[in-house]
C-alpha cells in the first residue's frame, strides 16, 4: 500500500533493519520505527558499527531519536548477506583500540605536516567540523 | 517542481548519486520525492570500497539535502524539452 504514490517514502522501510549514515560518519544499525517529513528518524535496537580496517565492532546503543537533517543515508540490510567473510568482527574493546590508535596516526601525521608547513613559512588552516562534508 | 518532474521521467534508469561526503553510489533511480530525496535499488558503491559497511545493502534512500550531483546517462535526457520546460518555469515564476 502506498501513502503517497511516486515519493521517496520512508513508510516502507518502517520496522526494516536499517543501516544510517550520519554527516559525522557513524554508522547506525537498528530498526526504524517511526519517520516524518523531514527525515527525523527513530531506530530501535540500534547498534553503532565502528570499522577500522577490515575489522569491525558493534556498540549497542539503545534507541535512538535521530534529527533529519544530520542523516546521509538510509539502506536496507539485507539479513542474508550480513555475514560477511571478507570482515572480522571483533570485541568493543579491540574495536575502540584500533580506532584511537588510527586517531593518534592520523594527529601524528596532521602534526608533522604543520611542522613542515610552518617551516616553509605557510600557516596550515586547522578544519574544525564535525560534518563529514 | 520541475527537476521533481524531471527525476519522476527518469525512474527506472541507472543513475550514479554522488553525496557530498564524496561517497558515490550506482543505482536504478526507484522514486524522487518533492525534496529531491532518492531511493535507489541495486546499488554499488562505483569508488573503491572505502565503504565497506555498503556492501550489504541492496536499496537505499539518500536525503536530498546530501547529495551534490546526480550523474545520468546522456541518451535519457532530451536537454531540448529541459530548456523549453526551465524556460517556461522561469516565466511563469517572474509573473
Amino acid at each position: 500500500m502506498n501513502y503517497m504514490p511516486g515519493t521517496a517514502s520512508l513508510i516502507e522501510e518502517i520496522d526494516k533493519k536499517q543501516l544510517v549514515m550520519l554527516r559525522d560518519g557513524r554508522i547506525l544499525i537498528g530498526y526504524l520505527r517511526s519517520v516524518d517529513q523531514f527525515a527525523n528518524l527513530v531506530l530501535h535496537k540500534t547498534v553503532e558499527r565502528v570499522h577500522v580496517g577490515s575489522m569491525y565492532g558493534d556498540i549497542p546503543r539503545g534507541i535512538f531519536v535521530i534529527r533529519g537533517e544530520n542523516v546521509v543515508l538510509l539502506g536496507e540490510v539485507d539479513i542474508e548477506h550480513e555475514e560477511r567473510k571478507d570482515l572480522e568482527k571483533v570485541s568493543i574493546e579491540k574495536i575502540l583500540e584500533a580506532k584511537s590508535k588510527l586517531q593518534e596516526e592520523k594527529q601524528e601525521k596532521e602534526k608533522t605536516k604543520f611542522k613542515a608547513m610552518k617551516e616553509r613559512g605557510l600557516m596550515p588552516t586547522v578544519e574544525q567540523s564535525d560534518d563529514m562534508y | 517542481m520541475l527537476f521533481y518532474s524531471f527525476f519522476k521521467s527518469l525512474v527506472g534508469k541507472d543513475v550514479v548519486v554522488e553525496l557530498k561526503n564524496d561517497l558515490s553510489i550506482c543505482g536504478t533511480l526507484h522514486s524522487v520525492d518533492q525534496y529531491l530525496n532518492i531511493k535507489l535499488t541495486d546499488i554499488s558503491v562505483t569508488d573503491p570500497e572505502k565503504y565497506p559497511h555498503m556492501l550489504s545493502v541492496k536499496n537505499c534512500f539518500v536525503r536530498g539535502s546530501v547529495v551534490r550531483y546526480v550523474q545520468l546517462p546522456a541518451d535519457e535526457v532530451d536537454t531540448g524539452l529541459l530548456q523549453d520546460a526551465a524556460r517556461k518555469e522561469a516565466v511563469q515564476s517572474k509573473q
